[in-house]
Formats: C-alpha cells, sequence, structure tokens
C-alpha cells in the first residue's frame, strides 16, 4: 500500500520535465507615480504610433498624478479629446504587411504575457532589453526570448546596439541548446543602468495600465476582510449563544 | 404578533402555504445536530449561485456577445470585458466576483460531494437527492464551459473549439452534432451568441430546478449527518428525533459563521489575487481570441482537468473508432458513474466513522489520483504523463466499479444508536 501511494506520489514529478526554459529577469515594478508618468512618456512616444491600448483612455492617467492640461499638452499627439482612448492611426491590415503581424493592443499585454516562468512585467522587462543586430530579419533586429519577432528595436537610439555570441550547449538531456548572450556594441543615449530605469519604468506603466484600479483594490479589500473578520467574531459568538443548550 | 399582521398572515395562508412552509423547510424541519465543517458546504454552494446570478445580471447589462472587430481591431466581446473592467463604475468588483464565484463554485461543490462519499450521503433512502446532485454537477459544468466563452480571449476560444471538435468523434452523427453546436463550421460569433444564451438563460433556469428538486427531496426524506444513523428512528415524546434540531434558528446561525467564513477567503482572492495565479483566469486569455493563431498549449480551466486528464489516457482505437471518440466516452462515464454509487456501495454501515481500513485506504488513493489527474491536465501531454494519467484513471473507475466487492469484504464497526455528536 505505502510503496503504492509513494509511486503514486512521485511519478507526476518523474513526469514533469520537458519544455524549453525561459529564463526571465526579475522586473523592479514601481508604483511611484514619477516613474509611472516617465513610464507613460516613453510609452506615447515610443510605442504608441504602431500599438494601440484602445481600452485605455488619456484623462485616467489624471490617476498617476497629471493634469488634464498636462495631459493634453504633452501626451495626446492623436487624439482631440481627452476622454478619447488611446487608439493609433494605422491599419491592422497595412501593418500586417509591414511587420508580417499586426502589432497588437498593449492595454493588458502585462497581464497576457505572464507564465510559469515569471510575471507578465518580468517577460516585458527582458524582452525590452534583449533586442540584438541580425541582418538576416528584414528588420535588422531579433530578439533573445522572443525569436524572429518582428518588431524593431525601437527603443534603439536610447539602447544602442547589443550584438549577439551564440554558443551551442548540451543541456544535460543530451539536446543542443542555443545558447545566446549579449555584448554592448554601438552606444546610445543612455547608459546601461540609466536604460534597465527607463525600460523599468515603462514597464511599471504598462503592469499600471494593465489594471489601473489595481491599487484600489488591494485597499478596498483590506476594509472588507476588516469587516468581515470583525463580523466573523460576531456571527460566531451569535451562534455560540444559541448553540448553548445544545449538548 | 398584533391581531392587525395575524390577520394578514391569515389571508396570505389561506390562499398560499407561507407559514406551512416557512415550519417545514426551517422552523419545524428538524436537523440531525451533529454536523460537521463538512456540512458548510451545501449551503455555501447555494450562496455562489446567488452571488454568480446577481453578478451575473449585472454583467449582461454591458457584456456584448459578438465576436466582430472593433475600430481598433479588437473583437466587441473582448473589449467589452475590458470596458466592464475600466469604464463601468463598480465593473471590476462585479466582473471578478462572477468570474473567481466559477471556481468557487467547483472549489464548494466538490467539496459538498466528498462530504457525500465520507458520510455515505447518498446511501438508501437519499438516492434520488445524490442524483439530482450528480445533474446539478453536470448542468454547472455546462454553465462554466460556455461561460468560459464568452470573454472570447484566446483560451476561451480555443478552449471552445477543442471541446466541440470532441464531439465529432462520435460516430455517424458527430460532424453535424458538432457544427449543430457551434451553428457554423468553425467556432464563431454564431457559436458565442448562442454560448450566451445557453449560460445567460437555460443552464441557470435548469441549475435553479434541479437545486429546488435537490433540496425538496432532502427535507422530504432529512439530512444524514457524520455518523449516518438516521435520526427519525429515535423519536422523543413530542415526535421530533431525539438528535435533531429545528434548522432555524439553529442551522441558520450556525451557517451565518460559515458564509462569513467563506467570504472571507472569497474576498482574499477577489481584491488581492483575482486572477488566482493563472488558474481562475488564465494568463492567455488576455488576448484576444485569434482564429488564425493556435496557441502552442491548451489547457482547460482548473475544475476540468480531472476529467481532461481522463479523457486524453484513451490512447487506444476500439472496435475501429477513433481513440478520440472513446476518450469521449470515458470522460462521460468519470462523471456519470458518480450517479451510481447509491448502489454500487453495499456496505453495512454509512459513514467513514464505522467503515474499515481497507475503505478508507482506497478512497486516500483515490483522492491522491483525482489530484493527480487535475494537475496532469493543466499540463501538455508526454509519453510519461500519459502512462501517469492512464494509471490514475484505471484507478478511478476502480474505485466506482469494484466498490460493490471491497465495500461488502471491509470490517466495519458497528454503528451506534444515537449520533455521538
Amino acid at each position: 500500500m505505502k510503496k503504492l501511494l509513494s509511486a503514486l506520489l512521485f511519478a507526476p514529478l518523474l513526469a514533469l520535465a520537458s519544455g524549453p526554459e525561459l529564463h526571465l529577469d526579475k522586473a523592479p515594478v514601481s508604483t511611484d507615480p514619477a516613474a509611472l508618468q516617465n513610464g507613460a512618456k516613453i510609452f506615447v512616444n515610443y510605442c504608441l504610433n504602431c500599438h494601440g491600448a484602445s481600452y485605455m483612455r488619456y484623462n485616467r492617467l489624471q490617476e498617476i498624478g497629471l493634469s488634464e492640461q498636462m495631459i493634453k499638452d504633452n501626451l495626446m499627439f492623436t487624439a482631440d479629446k481627452i476622454g478619447e482612448p488611446m487608439r493609433i492611426a494605422m491599419q491592422r491590415d497595412e501593418a500586417k504587411v509591414f511587420f508580417g503581424a499586426a502589432p497588437p493592443d498593449l492595454t493588458v499585454i502585462s497581464r497576457s504575457r505572464a507564465s510559469e516562468f515569471g510575471s507578465g512585467a518580468d517577460w516585458l522587462y527582458t524582452y525590452l532589453r534583449s533586442f540584438y543586430r541580425d541582418e538576416s530579419r528584414p528588420t535588422g533586429w531579433n530578439n533573445v526570448i522572443f525569436e524572429n519577432v518582428g518588431m524593431p528595436h525601437v527603443l534603439y537610439e536610447l539602447q544602442g546596439e547589443q550584438v549577439a555570441k551564440v554558443e551551442q550547449k548540451d543541456d544535460g538531456h543530451g539536446n543542443k541548446v542555443k545558447e545566446i548572450t549579449l555584448e554592448q556594441g554601438k552606444p546610445g543615449k543612455l547608459s546601461k543602468e540609466e536604460y534597465d530605469k527607463a525600460t523599468a519604468d515603462l514597464v511599471s506603466y504598462l503592469v499600471w495600465m494593465g489594471e489601473p484600479m489595481a491599487e484600489k483594490r488591494k485597499s478596498i479589500g483590506t476594509g472588507v476582510i476588516a469587516f468581515l473578520s470583525l463580523l466573523f467574531v460576531l456571527s460566531y459568538l451569535l451562534k455560540k449563544n444559541f448553540w448553548k443548550d445544545i449538548h | 404578533m398584533t391581531t392587525k399582521s395575524q390577520a394578514v398572515l391569515d389571508w396570505i395562508d389561506a390562499r398560499f402555504p407561507l407559514t406551512s412552509t416557512i415550519k417545514g423547510h426551517l422552523t419545524e424541519y428538524y436537523a440531525p445536530k451533529n454536523f460537521n465543517f463538512w456540512y458548510f458546504f451545501g449551503s455555501l454552494a447555494l450562496l455562489v449561485l446567488v452571488i454568480q446570478i446577481v453578478t451575473g445580471i449585472f454583467l449582461v447589462m454591458h457584456y456584448k456577445p459578438d465576436a466582430s472587430l472593433n475600430a481598433s481591431g479588437v473583437p466587441v466581446a473582448f473589449a467589452s470585458v475590458e470596458y466592464i473592467m475600466r469604464d463601468v463604475p463598480g465593473g471590476w468588483i462585479i466582473r471578478y466576483m462572477h468570474s473567481t464565484g466559477a471556481s468557487a463554485f467547483f472549489i464548494v461543490v466538490y467539496l459538498h460531494m466528498f462530504r457525500g462519499l465520507l458520510y455515505g450521503s447518498y446511501r438508501k433512502p437519499r438516492e434520488l437527492i445524490w442524483i439530482f446532485g450528480t445533474l446539478i454537477f453536470l448542468a454547472l459544468m455546462a454553465e462554466a464551459f460556455m461561460g468560459y466563452l464568452l470573454p472570447w480571449g484566446q483560451m476561451s476560444f480555443w478552449g471552445a473549439q477543442v471541446i466541440v471538435n470532441l464531439f465529432s468523434a462520435i460516430p455517424v452523427i458527430g460532424p453535424d452534432l458538432s457544427v449543430v453546436i457551434r451553428g457554423d463550421f468553425v467556432v464563431s460569433d454564431a457559436t458565442l451568441n448562442r454560448f450566451f444564451s445557453f449560460h445567460v438563460i437555460a443552464v441557470p433556469l435548469i441549475l435553479i430546478g434541479l437545486v429546488a428538486a435537490h433540496i425538496v427531496a432532502l427535507h422530504e426524506v432529512g439530512s444524514n449527518n457524520p455518523d449516518g444513523v438516521e435520526i427519525k428512528k429515535k423519536k422523543g415524546a413530542d415526535g421530533h428525533p431525539l438528535d435533531g434540531i429545528p434548522f432555524h434558528p439553529y442551522y441558520t446561525v450556525k451557517d451565518i459563521v460559515g458564509v462569513v467564513g467563506f467570504l472571507i477567503v472569497f474576498s482574499f482572492i477577489v481584491f488581492f489575487a483575482p486572477e488566482g495565479g493563472g488558474y481562475f483566469l488564465e494568463f492567455n486569455n488576455f488576448i484576444p481570441a485569434d482564429p488564425l493563431k493556435t496557441p502552442p498549449h491548451i489547457a482547460p480551466v482548473w475544475y476540468f482537468t480531472p476529467f481532461y486528464s481522463i479523457l486524453r489516457a484513451v490512447t487506444y482505437p476500439l472496435l475501429g473508432i477513433d481513440a478520440k471518440f472513446w476518450g469521449v466516452v470515458a470522460m462521460g462515464a468519470a462523471v456519470v458513474i458518480i450517479a451510481f454509487l447509491p448502489w454500487l456501495d453495499r456496505s453495512p454501515v454509512k459513514s467513514i466513522r464505522y467503515k474499515g481500513g481497507l475503505f478508507k485506504a482506497i478512497l486516500v488513493v483515490f483522492v491522491i489520483c483525482f489530484f493527480i489527474l487535475g494537475y496532469l491536465g493543466v499540463l501538455p501531454p508526454t509519453p510519461g504523463r500519459t502512462l501517469v494519467s492512464q494509471i490514475c484513471s484505471v484507478i478511478y473507475f476502480g474505485f466506482f466499479l469494484l466498490m460493490p466487492w471491497y465495500s461488502k469484504i471491509d470490517k466495519c464497526k458497528p454503528e451506534p444508536d444515537r449520533v455521538t455528536g
């Protein structure tokens, strides 16, 4: 019996090992308004030309500490009214011709990119720092964690160029795997640390935009659970009082 | 009571069985006094049903079952869910309650069913209650499956695609049947609209009817209890069971404790982990449905995975029919076989408290296998995993089919005359 039990308990562990692993860097996600505002600025300048954020309205940016006037003056390039969502002018069928696939809407991208390897933020943070030069690609760019990606390195002027060193390695199971290490080539406007900070801010913004009510949700939740805990004590005492004659 | 309100009550009672219904189902419905923790899950299932219906009513006010693309190239249905999450005041809380409620429903119902297994609640004279319960479980699975298509994300779409395709494996009628279910040759706007209709009207009506029948049947024969002895056999001078207490107020105040405890756990998920680690809201479902892009790995939501594993475990074609068909048969049988428990259990006692070591050991193995099947169902198949799921599937069916034999030879202890508290 015991043998059977332990065999059943451990069998799934043996059955588990398979599938390519994805190594992601932990994203330093921030809820600090300054970081979110910087992220919003980068997002609007670099992303919001090809990618829309069609469920996100401009006026919601007030929740990260911007005034209506600041949003109108600095962040609204393609919309006239502050209540409009962050749409783009590029047509999807055109985009398909340009890039091979229409760039996805980014409103909830941080939620969809989560996996067993890390949060959506981790994926985005790693992705945005993993572009390298690849002349065999139509855009001239490739990405370590998203092979043959259709997107060019739009943050190129900030990060500069990275060059890939490809090594064939044994994965310990007798399979050859490609291991790519990146080295800084031509420098960009920002140092490595500054670029990491800029992408962290951008990712923080994308996380915030994915669920703008997340902080409010947690603060309401704290109140709800405090109330319910009190109610639990009272309801327990009520039950005890009613049941005192039942043995 | 003042004479005036008494007069109103008399007027109603002469026309509608109000007082007698309240007496029969609450104030003079005698329930065993020894209910334990496991007995919370029946009332909790009813609570979750109410949560789902009420939140569902509000969601329908802004949700649009429309697969066509809007100006930004996003399906209208998907965009309407994000609209609820962002632009409808309080919409996110209603939506998270509904999505968490779906998983909570299955957690509560699985625990409720397990309680039945523990204490033999399906045994005579409660066979019909158990059959109604199995039907509720089936209806619930249909309800959850069709509801999952509505957000029109990648997992919604491809999950429905995979499951509806299974029906096409049925010989002769299969291909036509799957077209009837989809309303189209692929999962499309027609599918979305008919699933919406079923999810919002048809299945909830069936569910409410079955739940009513479940409760009426229960109150007809009376509740079982952790000792598995009939309290109606020992009645006092007043004609009430000696070990029974009126449901109201005793179990209403006790169930309030259970309800508040449940709501604390429920709120933790709704407010702090609404995605449930990717199990309650799958990450891939934040990508709009794309019929041209098959995700590399399609996993059903966690509550279907034990049965999905059984489906995938069948890999041999039989009688010249595709293995897929026999997988569907096995999956259907795995649910339907639950309804036969009242006739499979031949033990002289009902409750696990008086059953022997054999039954206890087999139950433990069964539960472990059920968890393993559930776990394997979320993972992509490999030869090793398929073998494990085949072993577990055999044990799953063995638990039921061998029960007439092992429940008879099990060395049981004598049942007490009265409940032991």
